[in-house]
């Protein structure tokens, strides 16, 4: 059977970067194909080569679709053939309703009038199909990350998809969403279309791929068919990094010094709806050398939480103390929680995190310039030292510091941050989803880096969806449900049906 | 093409050179946009586009475009907009007005207090911004009309002047020729030796910098080039104004701030925080950068800088009218973006800003000195604007 898409001899070079070398990938209709491999190999721009978003002439090699060789000079072209594509970020107009998004630029239209019945009738035969219950009129600015996501599929569909491309769909989805959306690509599977998708995460990916190709700095290293051989997780890390890697998580030693941070009688209500409680009495405390996780479900209040205490970012009639290393300190602003020895990564890197058009270096010295410069006169060479070493220490995929950041892969964007906030040098450093889109080895490095920071006395909060690696990462755990901190386990006694358990029961 | 052809694996180094064009286009492209320009205006005037009186009087002339463009550039690379500029720059000059002619207050009290004003009406409207969240267009709207209307009531409609002579200094008077040469002026000719000293002096440790760094660096063609061409063009202006009054006060405070501004933008924490600020506010505002007391001093600052202009232009008329100052804002803010910013912040430059108020300053002059009316003025002005930033734009995407 000839394939339904064949991509041959793929290359693609952006300035100083060879992203892809001769890539060849072939997917058959009707399966199900994962793409993985370590940030900033090249996945999301193969696939950004397949749509057209880089134009057939800015690369070399060939697309050959449905027996055609196909030249898509847009993104209108390869849509036009049933190639649609999921990006790693969202693109839906956040104010405008669901079913203005799924049909926008493919308005249900007379005469550039357009027919809101049929718009709303299409659409919820839509939201049916991907199991959304949500009404056509809805803001998409209302729903949750996941749901989003279920919109953007909504959307692939109403363009009649014969493939369709997600790029890390799950990644900053919770473990129920993720699992609804695997299993909706298994129906559309059912149904004929043929799917590629991107992860990191791969016990999904063993879950649901057919195949899976493993790309490694611009080549494929290998492709795998789960239909006639055995595909191993180990096998496939072992592809992705180059080396086996007999563990996910480095050792950790516990040692949990004297309290170093503590929250008290923390209330915090909701910007807007000034009647809403987020954050309800929360009490916790972070002690030396200890990494503290704050398990709960997505809109538990974990981030806010966070950015509450990190000078005010979230909420207002903020109530409560901070107290740090037993003496009470203000955290009303950011820079005076910094000073107070707080630091936060966000985990909306793209609009929180970093400023995208500015270097690598200018983002990582950012929040402690101080520290590069004297008397307010920045040293350039002290900079560049400073994020020279950053770019070593945390293996930033990049031909020099001075590349803008929205340049770089998702995954290696993610260590920016990191690194800006490393070199913030605090004492409590609050982590809100650090490993999201990151490979499992940056996971690793990660992991590394939290180990050493405790070694040297610091606190770690660490928020994250990914239940196993809390449990591999943490001396303690609370959980948060509703604004609440309903319960706290050390480590060893921790398990995800205990957690679950206590969010269930309250 | 370029990529195909690195692609292959080309790395010789025409590729290397045409890449690092094909990235700084928009640099060169405005140094070579002013020289053209100058040189099309010079050929047309027959040559007295850079006789010594017209380069005299295109300082004085530009003056304060190119003074405020230095504020509105932090303004814009903050990412805001001053409306009002041009009126407050009127409203200081009437209020300098009523102070000397009218209230006999001494000059070296008045300068000062316009001043002040100048930052306190900078204040006002950037409280409402910073503190309050309202769009800077909506509230230097309002301060357009509001200052434009305060002149008009503060001179009651008339002109007010003449100034005493003190005062007029402030944009006619000329640096005496320390040498005691007289003419050609000895300062003049000093001071631009020392500027082209200066510059590639800069120049080169820039680039030892770079080196050392493993920055992208200039290919040296270019750099020999740029700094020949620009050494030549300071030289020839510094001969020219030596051969007439010498250097005009003004060119010398004109100067002075713009290496102020140009290196606190660049090199203090101050400026890389204002760029944060416009690249992105919210991450800027989570790296603990206070991003509301930022605006509220990127408006003082363009307060102290329109009344500073606003002095500088009464002085040159000698009187203040109610008409001063009128629509100005929108040649500075057309200079900031032929200069390379962006509407939505956090890039531009000061010597930017600074060539692109030269570019509409040598076209005012030039099309006054052929005699063309002034409803064919502003529509070439229109479009040279547009084109400037319509070549922004192509490059930007020709590069994504
Ligand atoms: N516009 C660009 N300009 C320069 N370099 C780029 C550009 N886009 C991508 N790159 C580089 O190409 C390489 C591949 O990036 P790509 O985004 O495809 O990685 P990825 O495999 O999707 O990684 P991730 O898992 O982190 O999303 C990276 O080294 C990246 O820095
Ligand atoms: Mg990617």
């Amino acid at each position: 059977m000839t394939p339904l898409l064949e991509m041959r001899s793929i290359t693609k070079t952006f300035p100083g970067v060879k992203a892809l070398d001769a890539v060849n990938l072939s997917v058959a209709e009707g399966e199900i194909h994962a793409l993985v491999g370590e940030n900033g190999a090249g996945k999301s721009t193969l696939m950004k080569v397949l749509s057209g978003v880089y134009p057939a002439g800015s690369y070399d090699g060939e697309i050959h679709y449905d027996g055609h060789l196909a030249s898509f000079g847009g993104i209108k072209d390869s849509e036009s053939v049933g190639i649609i594509i999921i990006h790693q970020e969202l693109a839906l107009v956040p104010l405008l309703s669901i079913a203005e998004n799924l049909f926008l630029g493919n308005e249900c239209a007379r005469n550039g009038v357009v027919n809101w019945r049929e718009t709303f009738q299409r659409t919820e035969g839509l939201l049916r199909k991907v199991g959304l219950a949500e009404t056509p009129s809805t803001l998409v600015d209302s729903l949750g990350v996941g749901k989003q996501q279920l919109v953007e599929i909504a959307k692939a569909l109403s363009k009649d998809v014969r493939l369709l491309i997600l790029d890390e769909p799950t990644a900053a989805l919770s473990e129920s969403d993720s699992q609804a959306l695997l299993d909706l690509l298994l129906e559309l599977k059912a149904h004929g279309v043929t799917s590629i998708i991107i992860s990191h995460k791969l016990n999904e990916v063993r879950r649901i791929a057919d195949s899976v190709t493993v790309i490694r700095d611009g080549a494929v290293i290998s492709t795998m068919d789960a239909r006639t051989e055995d595909i191993t997780e180990d096998r496939i890390v072992r592809d992705m990094v180059g080396r086996d890697m007999a563990h996910r998580y480095p050792a950790r030693q516990r040692r949990a010094g004297e309290p170093l941070m503590e929250v008290r009688n923390w209330n915090v209500w909701h910007p807007e709806h000034s009647d809403r409680q987020v954050i309800r009495n929360a009490n916790l405390t972070v002690r030396a050398g200890e990494v503290v996780g704050i398990a709960g479900l997505m809109g538990s209040g974990r981030t806010e939480l966070a950015m509450s205490i990190f000078g005010r970012s979230y909420g207002r009639n903020i109530s409560g103390e901070v107290l740090m290393r037993g003496k009470p300190v203000d955290v009303s602003t950011v820079d005076r929680a910094i000073g107070a020895g707080l630091a936060y990564v966000t985990e909306d890197r793209k609009s929180l995190g970093l400023i995208l058009d500015e270097t690598i270096e200018r983002n990582i010295t950012l929040a402690n310039l101080p520290a590069v410069s004297g008397r307010g006169v920045i040293s350039e060479a002290r900079e560049t030292q400073v994020a020279e070493k950053y770019r070593e220490a945390m293996n930033i995929r990049t031909p020099s510091v001075f590349q803008k950041v929205v340049n770089l892969s998702g995954g290696n964007q993610q260590k920016v941050v990191l690194s800006k906030w490393l070199f913030a040098g605090p004492d409590v450093l609050i982590l809100d989803e650090p490993t999201r889109g990151i490979d499992v080895g940056a996971k690793f490095e990660i992991y590394n880096i939290i180990n050493e920071l405790s070694a040297e006395g610091k606190g770690v909060i660490m928020i994250s969806s990914e239940m196993p690696e809390m449990l591999g990462m943490c001396d303690r755990i609370y959980v948060m449900n509703e604004g609440a901190l309903v319960g706290e386990m050390p480590a060893e006694e921790a398990s995800q049906e205990r957690i679950m358990s206590l969010i269930v029961r309250v | 093409m370029e990529t195909a052809q690195a692609a292959e694996g080309h790395t010789g180094k025409a590729n290397g050179i045409g890449a690092y064009l094909a990235k700084h286009l928009r640099e060169y492209g405005l140094l070579f946009a002013l020289i053209a320009i100058m040189a099309f205006f010079q050929i047309v005037t027959d040559g007295t586009l850079l006789r010594p009186v017209n380069i005299t009087n295109l300082f004085l002339q530009n003056s304060y475009i190119i003074i405020m463009a230095l504020g509105m550039l932090v303004v814009i690379v903050s990412g805001n907009i001053d409306l009002s500029v041009g009126s407050v720059m009127g409203f200081i000059g009437a209020l300098a007005a009523v102070m000397i002619v009218e209230l006999d207050l001494p000059v070296y009290m008045t300068i000062p207090a316009c001043l002040i004003v100048g930052m306190g009406i900078g204040a006002a409207q950037g409280y409402f911004v910073a503190y309050w969240k309202i769009p800077s267009f909506i509230v230097t709207l309002a301060g357009m009309l509001v200052f434009r209307g305060l002149s008009l009531w503060l001179l009651e409609g008339q002109s007010v002047g003449p100034f005493p002579k003190s005062f007029q200094l402030l944009s006619t008077g000329f640096i005496p020729d320390i040498f005691g040469i007289g003419r050609p002026n000895g300062t003049a000719l000093a001071a631009g030796l020392v500027a082209v000293a200066l510059i590639i002096w800069l120049g080169v440790r820039d680039r030892t910098h770079n080196r050392r760094y493993g920055m992208e660096l200039e290919p040296p063609a270019f750099f020999f080039v740029r700094n020949v061409i620009v050494a030549g063009a300071l030289l020839f202006i510094a001969y020219k104004l030596s051969t007439f009054r010498g250097l005009p006060n003004v060119l010398i405070s004109m100067v002075l701030l713009t290496v102020i501004y140009a290196f606190v933008t660049e090199n203090t924490t101050l400026g890389r925080r204002i760029y944060a600020l416009g690249g992105n506010e919210k991450a800027a505002k989570l790296s603990g950068i206070k991003t509301e007391r930022l605006t509220f001093l990127a408006f003082i600052n363009m307060g102290m800088l329109a009344a500073l202009a606003g002095l500088i232009f009464a002085a040159r008329l000698n009187t203040a009218t109610p008409k001063a100052g009128f629509a100005v804002e929108l040649d500075v803010i057309a200079a900031v973006f032929i200069g390379g910013a962006s509407m939505s912040g956090g890039v531009g430059k000061i010597v930017g800003a600074v060539v692109g108020a030269f570019i509409m300053g040598v076209m005012n002059n030039g099309m006054s000195i052929m005699g063309i009316g002034i409803d064919y003025q502003q529509v070439i002005k229109g479009l040279v604007l547009l084109a400037a930033v319509f070549f922004d734009v192509y490059n930007k995407q020709k590069q994504g």
